[in-house]
């Protein structure tokens, strides 16, 4: 028995100390969301430089989340449009995304370099819940490391409606673009 | 016993690992509701005007409004006139946002062969979360000089003579995605009047509201009551109803007033036709708006210009 509890006391603190060592996090990850059409009238893309990201180290357990109405377009009218008839941000105030970097056990956290990886998981955007992969990249440079993703989701599977008037404005596929540099959860 | 305990124990680690993207969710979640951002309340209308008069919309920074409204003549002028449309009066205006918070605007009127200026501020602005605000307070200040030769020409007549001054404190709640309501106490200033014993300061309240029928449409009602001590006697209490339709960088505004004007000092107070004896005049706003400066590049520019 006393065996025991020492080994649970043990054990307890060798997994807590490992997931708090694996942790890391950002709040200033940069999202980019282009829906620029082939021929453009005009350019239609956001950036939101406050999404808030955790990835797990050793795991390769991976969450965003961004509030829709930090998206920053080049037309305040964009960003009016966008929150009040695209996105309804007022009824979904955040997207975020929840998953996996399958083949984190490739990355050599230990050396610099850049490291292919995908990543799985479940996207939420207006209400919607979808699954997506996507191909990225993990950049390890002086012990820091950054995590890039590019993906393209069809905005009609998250019920994102485009009106007839609006049609050639807007493509019908979204491009997501990640970009986080990580720092150690404390 | 000790086995099953040490295996239950040496499970446990794994346990901690594969409860992970809850405990990421988790503290997701946690991060962000310990952000305290304020929120606030974005498009109470779908442009600077609900009808005639102002909301509390500005058009934003950097951006370009330009405005032409009409108004035709009343229908119950008969097929003569083709239910009023051989008759139109019309401004033309241009608007610009120097700020998020402070636009700036001038415009002609073929009423009286008008010019006015404006300034739009906002004061306070409706928001949730870490501030919290009710309601948003926005200031307008107008200046309407009308050009057409002076009536009298015998006396002395000062250009000033020609000048109206208009204050306005718009107050607008937005309750839901779809409703909002504004109330504006305004007072109108005439350098000259008809009558020594007529008021040079003119008191009224604007009242409105818009509906949403569906995301890129709406309804819009507006009233204005003249406080009865200073009301022009041969003046008529606008109203008017409104329809909005926006389509990107338009939007038009469908109206049916009794008012022909669409400045401040006229729609209020020189409203001559009722709706009840069918002085109905129909219209429309056009907004286009351009957008001159990036909104995204503030940082930037503010460091290149300090």
């Amino acid at each position: 028995m006393k065996i025991s509890s020492i080994l649970s006391v043990f054990v307890l603190f060798l997994s807590l100390q490992l997931s708090a060592q694996d942790l890391y996090f950002t709040k200033t990850a940069k999202v980019t969301l282009d829906a620029t059409p082939e021929n453009p009238v005009e350019e239609i893309e956001a950036i939101n430089n406050e999404a808030t990201s955790f990835l797990n180290k050793s795991t390769g357990d991976l969450v965003f989340a961004v509030l829709v109405k930090s998206f920053r377009f080049q037309k305040a009218l964009m960003e009016e449009h966008f929150n009040e008839n695209y996105l309804e941000s007022n009824k979904f105030p955040k997207s975020d995304f929840k998953g996996k970097i399958t083949d984190i056990a490739s990355v050599n956290f230990d050396k610099d370099g850049t490291y292919p990886v995908t990543v799985e998981g479940k996207l939420t955007m207006h209400g919607v819940t979808q699954t997506v992969s996507a191909k990225g990249e993990i950049t390890v440079s002086g012990g820091k490391f950054s995590a890039k993703a590019k993906f393209t989701i069809q905005l009609s599977d998250y019920k994102v409606e485009r009106p007839g008037v609006v049609k050639d404005k807007i493509s019908e596929t979204a491009t997501i673009e990640v970009d986080a540099k990580y720092e150690l959860k404390k | 016993m000790r086995k099953i305990l040490l295996s239950v124990l040496l499970i446990f680690p794994f346990q901690f690992i594969f409860s992970q993207p809850d405990d990421l969710a988790k503290m997701l979640e946690e991060e962000l509701a310990s952000e305290s951002t304020t929120d606030y309340a974005t498009a109470s209308f779908k442009t600077t005007r609900l009808v005639n008069a102002h909301t509390n919309e500005n058009v934003g920074r950097g951006v370009m409004d330009m405005r032409i409204s009409h108004r035709f003549g009343p229908m119950n002028s008969g097929i003569k006139n083709f239910f009023g449309l051989d008759q139109a009066t019309m401004r033309v205006a241009l608007e610009y946002g120097l700020t998020d918070w402070l636009m700036i605007g001038g415009g002609r009127s073929t009423y009286e062969k008008t010019y006015d200026s404006f300034l739009k501020a906002k004061i306070l602005r409706q928001s949730t979360g870490k501030r919290k605000m009710p309601i948003s307070v926005s200031y307008l200040s107008a200046i309407q000089t009308k050009t057409i030769p002076f009536p009298d020409q015998d006396r002395t007549n000062f250009f000033t003579s020609n000048m109206f001054f208009v204050n306005q404190i718009i107050i607008a709640r937005k309750f839901s995605e779809g409703v909002s309501i504004m109330i504006s106490p305004t007072v109108v200033h005439r350098n000259l009047v008809p009558t020594v014993n007529d008021p040079h300061d003119l008191f009224s309240i604007v009242m409105g509201g818009r509906v949403k029928i569906t995301k890129r449409m709406s309804v819009n009602l507006e009233y204005i009551y003249q406080l009865p001590d200073t009301k022009p006697a041969e003046s008529v209490n606008s109203l008017s109803i409104g329809f909005d339709l926006e389509t990107g960088g338009h939007v038009f505004q469908f109206a049916f007033t009794n008012s022909q004007a669409q400045i401040e000092k006229a729609f209020i107070h020189e409203t001559r036709g009722s709706w009840s004896a069918g002085d109905i005049i129909s219209g429309f706003n056009l907004s286009r708006v351009f957008t001159l400066k990036d909104p995204r590049s503030k940082n930037k520019e503010a460091k290149k210009e300090w």
